[in-house]
């Protein structure tokens, strides 16, 4: 089967400028719901209690609801159904810390007569270790873009190192956006998430790179577009293959993995589409429009080469035995 | 058949490797026992107790400056000199001289018999704090102890496999797999918390009758204590609060039962030390009470009938056999020299874990059926090829986890449905560069080479820089996430091996059979008109 077969390059360039609105547009709007509305963290990050109980037969809701908001220390709390009918999720702002008692055992206290429950789960962050956790979340981040900036402007050009993070922050942003959008909760698996989509998303763009890199040297026209549309276009067939079967498994983990992994999937699969939209529509144009240099990088390639071979000839004469 | 390749060779040293490797680990459940290093499932998966403990060392800082000013005090008395104001404020020991003759003897005394201690001299005012160094030595001390401590707890509890560990300067990990019951968690969480210090200590009879009436301010006057009963809250002592002897001088102690109610009570041990000083005591409080203290609880305050050797005492009280068997171990592990508190704590019943582990295995299933479906679909024999490349991955993350005995968590399992995905992504670039070149006319032979050459950079530039997020998350990431990180790094490189080089052997050993008419069969390609 072929679905996406080469015969011409296609003009994405031309229309780089209507989708860099739509892209800047995007961006603006995730930012503006991230600063108006805000992340809504979770207990791993805010601190906080968390506890996830099932019950035989259908969940209380309701019966549990007021048991909270009668009791003087949790009166705040947030009852929700969790997956099902029969399981709801408490959370609470407060977390002790106590080792003997906790804040778990006098949530299940409470809960006595609400009906027949299991605790499944309690987790418990002090405000100490959620600050904690939000600082190396922040550092995990940082050093990733870091690190792969300096390898990409190592392996390419600090052209392509600068357009890739473009693509990077247009994703983050617009990912970080949906999370708000969808009131999706704030923990580490979605940190993970995150930096996952970090990775896929420069992983993607590296490609169409690496097949524009490659362009320069065997494409004949010296217009940059001409270049990037073509390789854009030989990489599409594969863009869309990898992102088609990364996107469905990650949907059947978003589907059948469970509640807990829920948020974690959603968000791989936001970076997903956004990911391979970027490595198109952003990293690739915005090398265009900083103004990148054909003719410039030909001459730094064949100055390299040529160094490359002065030296494979001095190996060479040297392996000899005339030096 | 071509010839055997080196790349077919170790593609199949690879597949064997991952099989034989992962078998120990894929076949493991609760009830046997296989042998042979395995991956060990999360507390996510398997349910249980994580909680992240810091130590409340200002307290261990706060006794030993204590200790200090006992000291201090001794020595003072010791050497005749007249002093006054003796009192700890402000984490410092401080004391006014009431004459100046003897400053130069307190100078001396002080750079004697005291180390790492600073000393601030105001006129005849001293203050004594510890020194930095000091200060860390015992913050240190304490945390080592603790980690000792509930360690040996755990262990004489009798549960598989505990965790004590120090984290980072002043923190505690403990883990604790294979918890049951919310009760049987609970009861654990009692058992690291419990201080387990141990005193005994004598009833002060001269006054005890009037201890309902005395405030502890008042008793404090006498050098006296108010404690109060372990049963009754409302039955209080007046006890000596210089003990007798502690904790420190228990050798064993042991559950027994008493022989006629069945009652558990528990049987200790005193050193040679402990046994005099208890029998020096006894000897001479005939007639009087002493208590049994107990983490500042009277357990029992027995009338002493004659004098006690051989260092053999018991702690009655209304036990329950649990809770006596629990003391006992606290007891026989030591006293925890500053009390601990919870910083995080994820617990996780075994039926969640079982349902998790159930949720990812189907995702994991039906993820990897679809991928391997499709490419068979689009790709033809070249995906055919592709999934033996996604098999031998998957095997090969297996086998790395077990040999490492990583632990699978709920986010590695995540990751290894992500790598998958991903995985196939080699293979889709390889497949799609030799295609390219087919539809060029080059022929099969050469555009498999140059297909695998053009594809090289491109897959080693991607996965470098996934990897690079990988080992970032790796080393800021806690617990779980670890996990995923780990799977996700380890699919990553054995992508590289089977994709890359597994694949291009395969090829090449294939290569004969491969039929330039039959593309469509091979390479999922129409065969172009005018193709050579």
């Amino acid at each position: 089967m072929e679905v996406f077969k080469y015969n011409k390059p296609v003009g994405f360039m031309a229309v780089a400028k209507r989708f860099g609105i739509l892209s800047v547009v995007m961006v603006v709007l995730s930012l503006g719901l991230l600063f108006i509305k805000g992340l809504n963290y979770g207990i791993d990050f805010a601190g906080g209690t968390l506890i996830q109980v099932q019950y035989k037969g259908d969940a209380p809701i309701e019966n549990v609801r007021t048991l909270m908001g009668e009791s003087v220390n949790f009166k705040g709390a947030n009852v929700t159904f969790f997956g099902s009918d029969s399981e709801i999720v408490i959370r609470t702002k407060s977390s002790s810390n106590a080792v003997d008692s906790d804040v778990g055992d006098e949530i299940a206290k409470l809960l006595e007569g609400s009906g027949e429950f299991e605790i499944r789960r309690v987790d418990m962050v002090g405000p100490a270790v959620g600050d904690e956790l939000k600082t190396k979340g922040l550092m995990a981040m940082l050093f990733s873009i870091i690190g792969i900036l300096i390898y990409i402007s190592f392996r390419f050009e600090w052209r392509f190192a600068l357009a890739s993070i473009m693509a990077l922050m247009h994703d983050i942003s617009i990912a970080a956006g949906m999370l708000v959008l969808f009131q999706v909760e704030i923990n580490l698996p979605i940190l993970a998430a995150m930096l996952t989509i970090l990775g896929y998303s420069l992983n993607d763009t590296v490609i169409v790179f690496d097949r524009i890199r490659e362009g320069i040297r065997t494409i004949k026209s010296a217009q940059l577009e001409d270049v990037i549309n073509e390789s854009v276009t030989r990489t599409l067939s594969r863009t869309t293959l990898t992102s088609l079967t990364t996107f469905f498994v990650v949907l059947t983990l978003f589907i059948f993995g469970g509640e807990i992994i829920h948020g974690f999937a959603f968000t791989l699969l936001v970076g997903i589409v956004v990911g391979t939209y970027s490595s198109i529509f952003v990293a690739s144009p915005v090398l265009m429009w900083l103004k990148f240099s054909i003719s410039e990088f030909r001459e730094k390639e064949a100055a390299a080469l040529k160094r490359e071979k002065e030296k494979e000839k001095m190996r060479a004469m040297y392996e000899q035995g005339t030096i | 058949m071509g010839k055997l390749n080196y790349r077919v060779v170790v593609f199949l040293f690879a597949f064997i490797f991952g099989v034989v490797f992962s078998i120990p680990s894929l076949t493991q459940s609760e009830d046997n026992n296989t042998t042979g290093k395995k991956i060990t499932l999360g507390l996510d998966l398997q349910g249980g107790l994580h909680m992240l403990l810091s130590v409340k060392t200002e307290v261990a800082l706060e006794s030993k400056l204590k200790s200090i000013g006992t000291s201090v005090k001794y020595n003072l008395e010791d050497e005749e000199v007249v002093f006054e104001d003796l009192k700890i404020a402000d984490s410092k020991v401080v004391f006014e001289l009431l004459d100046t003759d003897d400053v130069p003897k307190v100078d001396k005394l002080l750079a004697d018999e005291f180390k790492e201690i600073l000393v601030k001299k105001d006129a005849l005012v001293y203050e004594i704090s510890l020194s930095p160094e000091l200060a860390i030595k015992t913050e240190q001390n304490a945390i080592d102890q603790a980690v000792d401590t509930i360690r040996n707890r755990l262990n004489m509890f009798g549960l598989a496999e505990p965790t004590v560990a120090k984290q980072g300067t002043d923190k505690i990990l403990v883990e604790v797999p294979g918890i049951k019951t919310a009760a049987d968690e609970q009861r654990i969480r009692a058992l690291i918390a419990k201080a387990a210090h141990l005193q005994m200590m004598a009833v002060d009879e001269d006054r005890a009758n009037r201890v309902y009436g005395m405030t502890e301010a008042e008793a404090a006057q006498y050098g006296d204590i108010i404690l109060a009963d372990v049963n009754d809250n409302r039955t209080k002592y007046l006890l000596y609060s210089i003990p007798i002897l502690d904790g420190s001088m228990l050798t064993d102690a042991q559950v027994g039962y008493k022989e006629k109610s069945n009652q558990p009570l528990i049987n200790f041990s005193l050193n040679g030390q402990g046994a005099k000083i208890f029998a020096d005591f006894t000897e001479v409080s005939v007639g009087k009470r002493m208590a049994v203290v107990l983490d500042n609880q009277v357990y029992t305050a027995p009338n002493i009938i004659q004098r006690i050797g051989g260092g053999q005492v018991q702690i009655t009280g209304s036990f329950t056999p649990q809770e006596a068997h629990d003391v006992a171990i606290a007891l026989r592990s030591g006293a925890l020299l500053a009390p601990v508190q919870v910083e995080e704590k994820r617990s996780v019943g075994p039926s969640l874990g079982a349902d998790s582990i159930k949720a990812s295995s189907i995702a994991l299933t039906l993820g990897f059926l679809m991928v391997i479906l499709f490419m068979i679909l689009y790709y033809g024999m070249a995906g055919v090829i592709a999934n033996m490349a996604l098999i031998a991955n998957l095997f090969l993350i297996l086998a790395v986890m077990s040999l490492f005995e990583a632990t699978l968590t709920l986010p590695g399992m995540a990751g290894i449905v992500l790598t998958v995905g991903m995985a196939v992504d080699a293979n889709v670039i390889i497949t799609e560069r030799i295609r390219e070149l087919l539809h060029q006319g080059v022929s099969v032979t050469k555009s498999i080479e140059q297909g695998y050459n053009n594809a090289f950079t491109a897959i080693w530039d991607a996965n470098v820089t996934t990897l690079i997020a990988a080992v970032v998350l790796y080393a800021y990431g806690t617990g779980p996430i670890k996990g995923f990180a780990l799977t996700i790094s380890i699919g990553i490189l054995a992508s590289m091996l089977t994709a890359i080089l597994g694949t291009h052997g395969v090829y090449q050993w294939v290569l004969p059979k491969i039929d330039k008419n039959k593309l469509g069969f091979w390479f999922g390609i129409k065969k172009e008109k005018g193709a050579k």
